[in-house]
């Protein structure tokens, strides 16, 4: 089974990186680009069996820093 | 004073500190691997090195904090043992939950590396003894990722319980109330971004850091 975290920073949290790429859009012409906000995404190749609690608690002992950040767990069920 | 100073792969002022330390206690610190269970008996001062932990992987000071070792630098916290983090040694007090916070990308997104501006905001603490609330002092930097930030509740607390221990006194970083350093609520761990022991003898080009350990030792014997 697979899992993939999306982690992202909290809403208000100044995010210095989504601003930078947000200026190179701009520099190449991109228009209309209101905002950019930068995330990681984390794949998780997990045992059959673990629980969403578990991949849950992953996320708040280490993968995201919730101070600052959240994090979406997406399952996906192997083929 | 029996010094211990953490040594984590990509640490890399874990000899300046070393240094300085004994330079002021007369006794060379142990030098404690992050895969050791427990610090040596009877250390009464703990220093987190600044440096690139592990490579600042997934954020910078992360996997540091989830070192074997801190589970005994926690413990030794919390008995009041004195804890300094240094830089990446913050970036790491914050990621262990001993300090609030986090240390983001500097705001002007460039690796900042030279001497800057302090204010002494609280000059009772157990690291900052040596000097005079408002005093400016002159000690450098070098971080990529210092730029404080907590929720406005938080940082409110911090200032109302002078737990802002230093504050930069020109732009640096795009700290949270330019904050450059902060103690946590029982006042015997302090986390800084700016390295005092690269401020230590004349020719580093000053040595307004060398007063913190100056203080410290004396605040503790």
């Amino acid at each position: 089974m697979k899992a993939r975290v999306f982690i992202t920073l909290k809403p208000g949290v100044l995010d210095p990186q989504g601003k930078a790429i947000h200026h190179a859009l701009e520099g190449l012409g991109f228009e209309g680009v209101q905002d950019v906000r930068a995330g990681k995404l984390i794949e998780l190749d997990l045992a059959d069996g673990i629980s969403e609690s578990e991949i849950e608690s992953m996320c708040r002992k280490l993968l995201a820093n919730t101070v600052i950040e959240n994090f979406r767990i997406e399952r996906m069920e192997s083929a | 004073m029996n010094s211990a100073v953490i040594v984590f792969p990509g640490s890399n002022c874990d000899r300046d500190i070393a240094v300085a330390l004994e330079q002021v206690t007369g006794r060379a610190p142990a030098m404690v691997w992050h895969r050791d269970n427990e610090l040596p008996a009877g250390t009464d001062f703990i220093a987190l090195p600044g440096g690139f932990s592990y490579g600042d992987y997934l954020r910078s000071g992360a996997m540091a904090a989830r070192a074997p070792i801190m589970r005994a630098v926690t413990e030794a916290a919390s008995r009041g043992v004195p804890l300094i983090g240094i830089c990446n040694g913050f970036q790491v007090l914050t990621e262990v939950g001993l300090l609030p916070g986090a240390l983001m990308r500097n705001a002007g997104l460039a690796f900042v590396c030279r001497p800057v501006a302090l204010t002494v905001e609280n000059s009772q603490s157990l690291f900052t003894a040596a000097y005079q609330a408002g005093e400016t002092i002159q000690v450098p930097v070098a971080h990529h990722d210092g730029n404080y930030q907590a929720d406005e509740a938080t940082l409110d607390r911090l200032e109302g319980e002078g737990r802002v221990a230093l504050r930069y006194a020109e732009p640096v970083n795009g700290s949270a109330r330019a904050i450059a350093g902060i103690l946590n609520d029982a006042g015997n761990v302090l986390g800084l971004m700016p390295h005092p022991e690269r401020a230590f003898e004349p020719a580093h080009g000053g040595t307004d850091g060398r007063r913190m350990f100056e203080g410290l030792l004396e605040a503790v014997s």
